[in-house]
């Protein structure tokens, strides 16, 4: 008797993940979804006007400002963490392995407002003095996201890379390849699908990643028409308007989360695809 | 083994008490699963299904009412591979009872070593008992999960092929534990060892595919089987 | 075409990428030092044991330290046995089916879900929906749901780790099913769980989108749990990005990332420590 009623309650517990992510789903949507409908889905997503207190609800500087940031550090995080992974999975002698990964998993742990303050301090001014403009700019937040995403691409690829079968690279070393050949030609494109993964899984982290992209950004509300602009993400906008909104602008911005959420949503069900392919 | 159909088909079988019954066979005659159905570890495995009865004392263990946690008391189980808990050997020893609401600490360390020394390990272990079990050797550990069962005072032993992975020495420490055990337990011995089963029971079963071919004392089977496939078992011609 | 002989180009390449990966950890450590060499001078007693005065001008950081640290107990107190819950079940309760993967399913998108959209919902929900306003409980609780994916993970790999016999041995003394889980199988898994709830702790500490709708910003002490309170980021981001005290940004920081440091190397030191005693 009490081992059923226990059951239940482990049951019940179970479910509260599950439920919280719905109770997010529904209170996102049915705080930002009226809002989208008054104004239009092709003024809210295809307009670059944002005067939410005079009824102008467009956030298509903001969607290709998320964009742009999460492509620039993609663009930079993706080599550097690839070539971090097969360092350590390959090279690496295991015994330096077992010190260098949670290393670079403690750069993951870093606050990200350390990394806006540091990029703020050392990045923006770097930026400002040799390449031109006001420093905060789409670039440098894109070098922030690109270090904070690292961790994450790298940690979930050398699992992927230390997964490929043994044989595979021996396989390949017996018909005469060099470990570096065996490594390009046969161990990355059979870790594929899970570095993959791991990639999304970092896009999903850098398009989502706030209080550092405030920092550096620079926060202006126009489309960037260059590495130097400063941007506006959608986190940037809702982090940065929240506290002052009310009305109609309030409802704006938990729209701006709503497309937020539908865009990290979509990622995470892709890399759960391409891990079940697996 | 479990999941496919049948393992095991119509037996019939009295043990008796205060003697060693051992069962014999090759792998995958069903030996294990038998063992397990009479304190009903089978309950574990999803969607096995058991028809018929178990008696003890009378009373179909099998019925679903039946309590299984005091059936597995009073049924012990050692396993093949001697497997204690990460705890000191005093606390692997009064787990059992522990948890069946025994608390008086001088009933505990009474049971500790009477358990003990009628699994003959007292002697080697009462200096230590506080320490790890996972410290003791690997027969000296299959000593104490016998002397585990028998610290919940329990009516039946079954054992499932318990000295497989142990040393002769070790393997005849715990035969001659059996031995004095039987007058006051009941015993029931899976063993693919056929000289073992011979050595140490009173009455014996031979188990081929899942049937019981034949059962009666270790004479009669091992000197002048009625069934032929018994006689190429026993003379090691299979399994 | 010019081809390179392959051993020479890998030795190129082995040379390239190790120069990255050194760089990488290199700009790791950086940090660290460079956010130490300017905030460990601005650290003293009276830092740590007095309340901020004048916006964090001067005045040390009591106030905000006690403020996390109600945070992440509120936040433990509820993700921590739903958390642990939720693994006993997956482990022990169930077969792989449907329902495990809209379970898994569910965990995994929470943990994708960013720190910004899980405060805009506890704002909607805790500050707004229930009239807690900006509260120690509003920001724990949303906090709570930002863990409760990590103590999900990391509680059921340490119980699937826990071998099967263990089970088997308690079910064969006819102990039950509950009580096999709590005094055999969580106890051999305590290790692993006690990992993931301190790792989690270092992850609160360094929060701050969630934290700065749902908890607010307010400096007083806290007396309350219904009281608005400001963690140690929190602050470290005000004072930096309002430009309040430069001095007092970097003590911030330091403490933080000194914290987060401590807790991570204990963390993986202890499961080192019980993995090789377990093996």
């Amino acid at each position: 008797m009490k081992e059923k009623i226990i059951e239940k309650i482990l049951t019940l517990l179970a479910f509260s993940a599950i439920g919280v992510l719905l109770l997010i789903t529904v209170f996102i949507f049915k705080e930002g979804l009226p809002v989208i409908l008054k104004a239009g889905i092709k003024d809210f997503l295809f307009s670059a006007k944002w005067a939410p207190t005079k009824g102008h609800f467009g956030i298509l500087a903001m969607i290709i400002s998320s964009l742009a940031v999460t492509f620039g550090s993609i663009v930079m995080g993706v080599p550097l963490a690839l070539a971090c992974a097969v360092t350590l999975a390959e090279f690496c002698p295991p015994r330096l392995l077992v010190f260098l990964k949670p290393t670079i998993e403690l750069l993951a742990g870093i606050p990200s407002v350390v990394f806006g303050f540091l990029g703020v301090i050392l990045l923006v001014p770097i930026i400002r003095e040799y390449l031109g403009g006001p420093g905060l700019s789409l670039l440098a937040a894109s070098i922030i996201l690109a270090i904070m995403i690292l961790p994450t691409i790298t940690s979930i690829s050398i699992d992927a890379i230390q997964a490929v079968p043994l044989l595979y690279k021996e396989g390949a070393l017996a018909m005469g390849a060099t470990h570096w050949q065996a490594i390009w030609l046969v161990i990355l494109p059979a870790a594929r699908s899970g570095v993959v993964t791991a990639i999304i899984l970092g896009m999903a982290r850098a398009i989502g990643e706030t209080m550092a992209v405030i920092m550096v950004a620079g926060n202006a509300l126009k489309i960037p028409s260059s590495l130097l602009d400063p941007v506006r993400t959608l986190t940037s906008t809702i982090a940065l308007e929240m506290g002052y909104s009310a009305g109609d602008h309030r409802t704006a911005l938990f729209a701006a989360g709503m497309i937020l959420f539908i865009f990290i949503m979509a990622l995470t069900i892709l890399a759960n695809l391409l891990m079940r392919k697996k | 083994m479990y999941g496919q159909e049948f393992s095991l088909q119509s037996i019939s079988l009295a043990i008796p008490k205060s003697q060693i019954t051992g069962i014999m066979g090759p792998s995958n005659s069903g030996k294990t699963t038998l063992l397990r159905i009479l304190n009903r570890l089978t309950d574990l495995i999803p969607d096995i299904l058991i028809r018929g009865q178990v008696l003890l004392d009378g009373v179909d263990i099998l019925m679903p009412h039946y309590n299984v946690n005091l059936l597995r008391a009073r049924v012990g189980m050692v396993f093949a591979k001697p497997i204690p808990l990460p705890r000191s050997i005093y606390e692997n020893l009064t787990f059992g009872p522990r948890m069946h609401g025994v608390k008086d600490r001088r009933i505990l360390d009474e049971r500790v070593e009477q358990s003990l020394q009628a699994a003959i390990l007292w002697d080697e272990v009462k200096d230590r008992l506080f320490e790890s079990a996972l410290k003791l050797s690997g027969g000296q550990q299959q000593r104490l999960c016998i002397a585990r069962t028998l610290a919940m005072q329990s009516e039946v032993i079954l054992l499932d092929e318990p000295t497989s992975g142990l040393d002769p020495i070790s393997t005849a420490k715990i035969e001659e534990a059996l031995r004095n055990l039987k007058k006051d337990y009941t015993i029931i011995l899976v063993s693919n060892n056929t000289k073992q089963i011979a050595r140490i029971s009173d009455r014996v079963a031979f188990f081929l595919m899942g049937d019981l071919i034949e059962y009666g004392p270790p004479d009669m089977l091992f000197t002048n089987p009625s069934d032929k496939r018994t006689e190429d078992y026993v003379s090691g011609r299979f399994g | 075409m010019m081809r390179l002989n392959p051993i020479l180009s890998q030795k190129i390449i082995k040379t390239l990428l190790w120069i990255l990966t050194g760089s990488t950890i290199g700009i790791l450590f950086f940090i660290i030092i460079y956010i130490f060499i300017k905030g460990l001078p601005q650290l003293s007693w009276t830092f740590l044991s007095t309340n901020p005065v004048d916006m964090g001008r001067s005045g040390g950081i009591l106030a905000t330290i006690v403020s996390t640290v109600y945070l992440i107990g509120i936040a433990l107190f509820f993700a921590t046995p739903l958390g642990l819950g939720t693994a006993i079940y997956l482990t022990e309760y169930t077969r792989e089916g449907l329902i495990t993967k809209i379970i898994r399913f569910g965990t995994e998108s929470l943990a994708g879900i960013p720190s910004i959209i899980l405060g805009l919902f506890g704002f909607a929900i805790f500050v707004i929906a229930f009239g807690w306003g900006w509260s120690l409980l509003s920001g724990g609780l949303t906090l709570s749901a930002m863990l409760l994916p990590t103590i999900i993970r990391t509680s059921e790999e340490s119980i699937l780790s826990v071998p099967q016999e263990y089970r088997e041995v308690a079910f064969s003394l006819g102990v039950g099913k509950w009580k096999t889980i709590t005094r055999v199988v969580l106890p051999a898994a305590l290790p692993g769980i006690v990992t993931g709830i301190v790792l989690s702790i270092a992850r609160s500490v360094g929060e701050t989108a969630v934290i700065i709708f749902t908890a607010g910003s307010s400096l007083r002490f806290p007396s309350s749990i219904f009281e608005s309170g400001r963690t140690l980021a929190v602050h470290f981001y005000i004072l930096a990005r309002e430009g309040i005290s430069m001095p007092m940004a970097y003590g911030t920081a330091a403490i933080l990332v000194l914290l987060i440091l401590i807790i991570n190397i204990s963390a993986y030191m202890t499961m080192r420590f019980l993995m090789k005693r377990y093996s």
